[in-house]
């Protein structure tokens, strides 16, 4: 079984090893490079269709089922398509930046995957002392592209877009990166391939030590998920494109591939941030009982992967959109205070080590509780139950 | 210099010009993130990992983004040929008032040599120091970007316009 759960490493150690010395280094990254650019475009097209046909399921129609087996090719109808369209650049917009949006909008989560461990040894750039950091620079990169997408179209509704997308990109900013810092608390390490690894202690014999298995890392991970899907632009915090309102938003004035190019940008930024929470709380590519050890550790990786885009799509198919003014209260005035209450309790629970588990998990649960029904209180006292009248 | 050091200079420098010649607002803003992300460049070849993403995450992603949204909101935006102001000479003043206060910093400080000792420097030991030596310097900024923070929300705050009757609705806030 380790055969095939080292199957990729011992495949790049092999053509890397049919190359003169000087040049494997060189080779090396290129297999990586080359492996990150084929993997997750491709999963980005499968997990369109599957979009496609979830959505239709919940709507209650059939979805695309034409093009392959069961529609599963309809991604590459719609890459051909995309690729032969015209692109249209309007008259009024700032060609430069117009060109430079969709760039800046789909590199940075293509370097983001470059730190993502997808498995046992399996990641193209192991950065020991700042990996996260890494992650984090690179996601807000993606602000800026949107806002250079909105601002040079030159177009109400882009420039709509573009104001709501930096607003709720900046604000839901705090809390996922206050949602990571519990976790960087306790491991002790920017690494994301350590963060992993610390994971892989086994209590009672069977159960793995993910750091979703603790109060400040459940509380973590649902933070987390949250302010993730925010920064993904996702329903139901999909205000920035809002077919329904703004048309499409920041890239209403983008036709062609370019348009694809955005699409691409923003499915690769919600798989990447998944695989930074999927690294941080579900415990990367470690199983999540220790007798599953003999499954591969990309596929328990990937697994999750998968999981986690199928909760989206879900999420997706069921959930109204906020309001603006919503959304903001939501991030400033629950997941923020939140998140800094998710730090006293990863203190909490660095301190009390030597207790007892279910005190501990009694102490942890007791401090977010408190906080969690205040704002809740809170919130009712604000907004009662609305009661609606009927015309009869 | 090393040609990649060059390389680095003249972007840093290309868009810090055009940042401050650039007629149209947007565009001074996104060569300004240009000219940080040269920065940041650099602190990455002198092997300053930490340094060089917190300069990205914080200037790049916080900074520039503030700026050009600042940009979005206020009016004119959108009128490239529109001067921020007509006298360089104030300007100018203050450049080389700031360049030569900077200079003689530069200039006067002793800089030791590089050593192993500073190479060891990781971030669990910038850290360190944060919390033990600088802690109290580093709770003078807390306190500083807190009273902004507040200010910033207090300014935000609509007025209320009848005395007797403030707005409570929360939507309007």
């Amino acid at each position: 079984m380790d055969a095939l759960d080292a199957i990729f490493v011992t495949l790049k150690h092999l053509v890397v090893g049919w190359f003169p010395a000087l040049l494997q280094p060189w080779i090396s990254a290129l297999i990586s490079i080359g492996a990150i650019l084929a993997i997750f475009p491709l999963l980005f097209g499968l997990t369109t269709v599957l979009e496609r046909k979830a959505l239709a399921r919940i709507q209650n129609r059939p979805g695309p089922n034409r093009v392959g087996p069961a529609g599963f090719l309809q991604f590459v109808a719609d890459g051909i398509k995309s690729l032969t369209k015209e692109d249209i650049v309007p008259r009024a917009a700032d060609r430069v930046v117009h060109f430079l949006a969709p760039l800046v909008v789909v590199i940075p989560p293509l370097l983001a995957f470059a730190v993502l461990p997808v498995g046992r040894n399996m990641v193209a750039l192991d950065l020991r002392e700042t990996g996260l950091l890494f992650f984090l620079m690179v996601g807000t990169a993606v602000e800026l592209g949107v806002f250079m997408a909105g601002w040079s179209s030159h177009n109400k509704y882009s420039l709509l877009g573009a104001m709501r997308a930096l607003a709720q990109l900046l604000s839901y900013e705090l809390p996922l990166l206050l949602s990571t810092v519990p976790v960087v608390m306790l491991t002790g390490s920017l690494s994301l391939v350590g963060i992993v690894e610390k994971q892989s202690v086994v209590h009672g014999g069977f159960l793995m030590g993910w750091n979703l298995f603790t109060p400040w890392g459940a509380a973590g991970a649902v933070l987390f998920f949250i302010a993730a899907i925010a920064e993904a632009n996702r329903s139901p915090f999909d205000l920035p494109e809002a077919e329904s309102e703004i048309v499409a938003g920041y890239f209403t004035e983008y036709s062609g591939f370019k348009f694809a190019l955005f699409f691409l940008g923003e499915y690769l930024g919600l798989f990447a941030v998944s695989g930074l929470g999927i690294t941080l709380f579900l415990g990367g590519w470690l199983p999540p009982f220790s007798f599953l050890a003999w499954i591969p550790s990309w596929l328990w990786f990937f697994g999750k992967l998968a999981g986690l885009m199928v909760v989206f799509i879900w999420l997706r198919g069921t959930l109204p959109r906020l309001r603006m003014d919503q959304l903001m209260r939501f991030a400033w005035q629950f997941l923020l205070p939140m998140a800094l209450v998710n730090l006293l309790v990863a203190g909490l629970w660095h301190f009390t080590s030597p207790w007892p588990v279910a005190l501990r998990w009694l102490l942890g649960g007791a401090v977010l509780a408190a906080p969690y029904l205040m704002f809740n209180r809170a919130f009712e006292r604000r907004h009662p139950q609305r009661t609606y009248r009927y015309v009869s | 210099m090393s040609l990649p050091f060059a390389l680095l200079a003249g972007l840093i420098l290309g868009g810090a010009l055009a940042a401050v010649t650039c007629r149209a607002r947007v565009h001074a803003g996104l060569f300004l993130a240009l000219s940080l992300v040269g920065l940041a460049l650099v602190f990455l070849r002198l092997d300053a990992e930490f340094i060089g993403f917190v300069q990205i995450l914080v200037y790049v992603g916080a900074v520039a983004v503030l700026i050009v949204f600042a940009i979005l909101l206020t009016r004119g935006a959108e009128n490239p040929w529109e001067r921020l102001g007509n006298s360089p000479g104030f300007g100018i003043l203050l450049a080389v008032a700031v360049f030569s206060l900077l200079a003689w910093a530069l200039t006067s400080a002793s800089f030791p040599k590089a050593s192993e000792t500073a190479a060891a420097l990781t971030v669990r030991g910038v850290g360190d120091r944060l919390m033990r030596e600088y802690v109290l310097p580093l709770q003078a900024i807390g306190l500083l970007l807190t009273a902004a923070l507040i200010g910033a929300a207090v300014i935000a705050l609509p007025a209320p316009t009848n005395p007797t009757n403030p707005p409570t609705d929360p939507e309007s806030q």
